[in-house]
């Protein structure tokens, strides 16, 4: 066997080799540029607007005074037009999530354990191709249906019925529903779909019925995924305000917090923030909990 | 199969309703793209091509398309970088705050999306930054890491180390492990979590809004803006309604990734 | 076919040699700056259109050719909309209602106008200078755009006649019960005002913007009332032209703008528009310049073009409001083949009389915008803190 010289390391294999007997140090310019971003740009971001809360405006010029004062949440509390906005939020909140996850489980689950794989194939393509269509678009189309004289009031028609209109927070909750929907499905699918077989077999031989088999095995396991997909349709229905301003005319958290985001009310619109934010928070520890951080 | 006759018929119905729950408003859409005149009332006038003319013609549409590309395409390879480098730092080592992160990670696409716009605005304007592009891919960015975070993690954790481990003990440095070992393991879940973020950045509209300048109009902005204009109205449904048919090209592709990446790990 | 303008710098080099004894605001530009290449500009739906939605409709290209200033513009969505993007400091200029340009004159968003350069400025109607909503100590903030009234729409199928009053979206006995549209911005609140000025002179309200405390409670209290009756509170006017062009609402206020894209669509459509007797709330935007522009060149430049007599007769013949001069009059009855002559007449252009029931948006202020140290009123934030409480609940 002849031997060659070995060329003397290059400048990238000599950093590596550096950092490798630095694990630390590896380990750190691994989370420089992530932490970094998130910590500093992102969290430093919210907590200047959250400071906000604790200040007040100049009534004249509408500039922000940084004077301590919590005359924002005296208002939040004492005002009770805030509280029916925040409660109605919430409440729609949990709404659309039981919605979502009663609509997508059956379609979920035949997608991931009943279907053929072309078909599962053919399902997975429509239930996403739809994400794709802009947010706004899907909105503005469900006005159409929903408003008066529109879609809804013609099929009703024959029947002498009539829909509601816009004016309805009912209108709301199908809309939400709606749009969140697949961000439901996808978690539960790839749930259910890991699910080994042998697993319900070995329920079903051990003398469970389907009922039971669903309620004791199916459902545990599958959980963490359900909550996971839940994290988004709760928390994309607290902070949304466009879709109740165009198809019901009523106020949730994220109309009051864009209406006061301008000049000589942020101070309300940065106190009213710390709703959602504590209502998400302690729902993401609740998940984190439950496991679902790992089905998301 | 376990699931019983009856069941099974449930569940085929359930599916059909659910599809037809979510196609509905694309199918009043597509109707509406051909609509003959302005007005939005029900039924349609009648049918007509002209909007699609004037989507294709309209120099804003095109420039909106191109403006929203360029920045998911930013956001989404900023979040790919940055989610693929803190799920390897979380999943493999051990340091003070692990838990943290994952928790911190998730937090800007969990708040609403008004606060981090409000927010990050705020920082913006008082470093000094223009908006423009720059400040929307930044925005962006911020919510596409988690994206990209999970499915690299998720990925990692099905890895095993022992292909690393022979690499390492053949001689290769940690870049010549990474680059040839480690990131071909993780190219499905790098593309599926790349296609996701792609997605929501493409689709942001609030957070957008308020990160972005004069004259920097994405897809989703433009749309925001049509909405008020009568003449443009319609040209809005032209294009949701081509964005909807060109999105089966990278749905399905994600797809086939899926289905690859779960017949390998089976 | 528009006709060939003198060079803005020539006339501006004269105005500057004549006028040397006009005093110059502090705070505004001596002198006018060379034209940049570019403008941007925070805009109403409709106050600066390129042709885009209709071919015949455009005052941006030709001043594009002329001087060499790229228009870019942001629709606001409101004026709390407005006011935000303003205060990012990255455009050069607004077109502000008067409940906005207050509260940006008085945060430093926009700076003082120095009208010696805007030469356009003197063929302005008497009326329209010096207003109360952009001029504060005497210091000009900005020029008009127009004036328009807030106005009723109604369906002339429910009323055969044209409604004399407001009673159509006040009064619980009226024909469009339940399809009343309202506009959905915290400014209503002086339409409530105004209704209680006829309906309730005991309260002595002489100024729908500057309410003390028992006179803005009723007002709030009748929005609470009104509620019921309500139908839909409109953001968009895109909002009201479909409501009404389906004939879902039946009454409401509205702009021009709305009434003429309808019948537009739509000759025989069923709607109908009309002051009532006792007026009404109205607007006269302002073009405004951001402080620190970065294009004060072409913002100067623009404002004098907005007041151009041409432009401001196709602008204003656009939205449905009055224009800013005679000379705008003038041109509004020749311009794009004398369609739309008789335009002044319509929109009372030169009747002061009609303008004198017309009470202009301007920003509610704590010190009541008088001299009067011993008087206190609403301010702004809790005209919006009200108005979420009528919506809200």
């Amino acid at each position: 066997m002849t031997t060659h010289a070995v060329p003397p390391p290059g400048f990238g294999r000599r950093l590596a080799t550096w950092l490798h007997r630095h694990p630390r140090l590896q380990l750190g310019t691994l989370l420089a540029g992530p932490v970094g971003w998130l910590v500093i740009a992102y969290l430093g971001s919210l907590a200047i607007l959250l400071l906000n809360a604790f200040w007040t405006t100049d009534s004249f010029s509408g500039r922000v005074v940084p004077t301590f004062t919590l005359e924002s949440f005296q208002t939040l509390l004492t005002v009770e037009v805030y509280r029916t906005i925040a409660l109605r939020t919430l409440g729609m909140a949990v709404a659309v999530t039981l919605t979502d996850i009663l609509l997508a489980f059956p379609i979920a689950y035949y997608m991931a354990r009943v279907a053929s794989r072309g078909t599962r194939g053919f399902l997975v393509v429509a239930v996403l191709m739809p994400l794709w269509g802009s947010y706004l678009v899907k909105v503005y189309a469900w006005r159409v249906i929903l408003q008066g004289n529109g879609l809804l009031d013609w099929a009703l028609e024959p029947f002498g019925l009539s829909g509601p209109g816009l004016n309805q927070v009912a209108n709301s909750w199908v809309v939400l529903s709606y749009l969140w929907l697949p961000y439901m499905i996808l978690p539960i699918y790839a749930g259910l779909e890991r699910i080994p077989g042998s697993l319900l077999e070995a329920s079903s031989d051990l003398g469970a019925k389907a009922g039971t088999t669903f309620r004791r095995v199916i459902v545990p396991l599958v959980l963490p995924a359900v909550v996971a997909g839940s994290i988004f349709t709760f928390s994309l229905t607290l902070g949304d305000y466009i879709t109740p301003t165009m198809v019901s005319h009523t106020k949730f958290i994220g109309n009051v917090i864009y209406d006061n985001s301008s000049l000589g009310s942020l101070p309300l619109a940065a106190a009213f923030s710390f709703v959602p934010i504590i209502v998400m928070v302690a729902y993401l520890l609740i998940a984190r909990r439950l496991g679902a951080f790992e089905s998301l | 199969m376990l699931e019983s006759g009856w069941v099974r018929i449930g569940l085929r119905i359930m599916t059909g309703v659910t599809l037809a729950f979510i196609y509905l408003p694309l199918v009043v859409l597509a109707v509406y793209a051909f609509n003959a005149s302005r007005s939005q009332v029900w039924p349609p006038a009648g049918l007509s091509l002209r909007w699609f003319a004037e989507a294709a013609t309209s120099g804003s549409v095109l420039e909106a398309l191109g403006t929203s590309i360029v920045a998911a395409a930013g956001a989404t390879a900023i979040a790919l970088v940055l989610g693929t480098a803190l799920a390897l730092a979380v999943q493999r080592y051990r340091f003070f705050g692990r838990e943290t992160i994952s928790f911190l990670v998730i937090l800007p696409i969990a708040l609403p999306g008004v606060v981090t716009g409000i927010a990050l605005a705020a920082t913006f304007k008082t470093i000094g930054i223009r908006f423009g592009l720059p400040t929307i891919i930044i925005g962006h960015a911020t919510f596409c890491v988690v994206i990209a975070y999970n499915n690299v993690l998720a990925r990692l954790r099905r890895l095993p180390r022992s292909a690393e481990e022979a690499s390492a003990d053949l001689g290769a440095d940690t870049w010549q492990t990474f680059r040839r070992i480690t990131l071909p393991m993780m190219r499905t879940a790098l593309l599926s979590g790349g296609l996701l973020a792609f997605a929501l950045s493409f689709d942001e509209v609030i957070v957008t809004n308020f990160t972005a300048g004069p004259g920097t109009e994405t897809i989703p902005l433009w749309i925001l803006s049509a909405i008020q204009r009568p003449n443009e109205l319609p040209v809005v449904n032209v294009v949701a309604l081509f964005l909807i048919l060109l999105s089966v090209i990278p749905v399905y592709l994600a797809q086939r990734i899926g289905a690859e990446t779960a017949t390998v790990t089976r | 076919m528009r006709r060939l303008r003198i060079p803005t710098i020539v006339a501006t080099i004269g105005l500057m040699v004549a006028a040397c004894n006009t005093s110059v605001p502090e705070g505004a530009l001596t002198e006018l700056p060379e034209a940049e290449d570019a403008l941007n500009l925070v805009i109403w739906v409709g106050y600066a259109e390129d042709g885009s939605s209709f071919p015949e409709f455009d005052w941006v290209t030709p001043f594009e050719a002329e001087t060499g200033c790229q228009v870019e513009t942001t629709d606001g969505v409101d004026s709390a909309n407005m006011v935000s993007l303003m205060a990012t400091g990255q455009y050069d200029g607004v077109s502000a209602s008067g409940d906005a340009t207050l509260r940006m004159i008085a945060a430093g968003t926009v700076a003082p106008v120095n009208l010696s350069l805007i030469p356009n400025y003197e063929g302005v109607f008497e009326a329209l200078k010096g207003q109360p909503h952009n001029t504060v100590d005497g210091v000009p903030y900005g020029v008009p755009h127009g004036r328009g009234a807030n106005l009723l729409m109604y369906n002339t199928d429910t009323f055969t006649e044209a409604p004399t009053t407001w009673d159509a979206v006040w009064d619980a006995s009226s024909p469009a019960v339940g399809k009343v549209s309202i506009y959905n911005y915290a400014i209503y609140i002086a339409d409530a005002a105004m209704r209680l000025m006829n309906t309730n002179p005991d309260l002595a309200i002489t100024n729908p913007y500057q309410l003390n405390e028992e006179q803005f409670n009723a007002a709030v209290d009748l929005l609470k009332e009104q509620k019921e009756i309500v139908g839909e509170y409109w953001g968009l006017a895109t909002d009201q032209i479909t409501s009404f062009g389906s004939g879902d609402m039946l009454a409401g206020t509205t702009w021009q703008y709305q009434y003429n894209t309808i019948t537009a669509d739509d000759p025989d459509a069923p709607v109908g528009i009309t002051l009532p007797e006792e007026g009404s709330t109205g607007w006269s935007d302002t073009w405004m310049i951001a402080k620190d522009a970065a294009h004060p060149g072409c913002m100067y430049r623009w404002m004098n073009w907005m007041l151009d007599p041409e432009t401001s007769a196709m602008a204003t013949i656009y939205f449905g409001e009055a224009p800013t001069s005679q000379a705008a009059c003038d041109a509004a009855e020749t311009i794009l083949d004398g369609a739309y002559a008789g335009h002044c007449e319509t929109f009372h252009a030169t009747d002061e009389d009609y303008f004198s029931k017309i009470k202009f948006w301007t920003t509610p202020q704590a010190d009541c915008a008088d001299d009067d140290e011993a008087t206190t009123c609403k301010d702004w934030d809790a005209w919006v803190q009200a108005w979420t409480e009528v919506t809200g609940s």
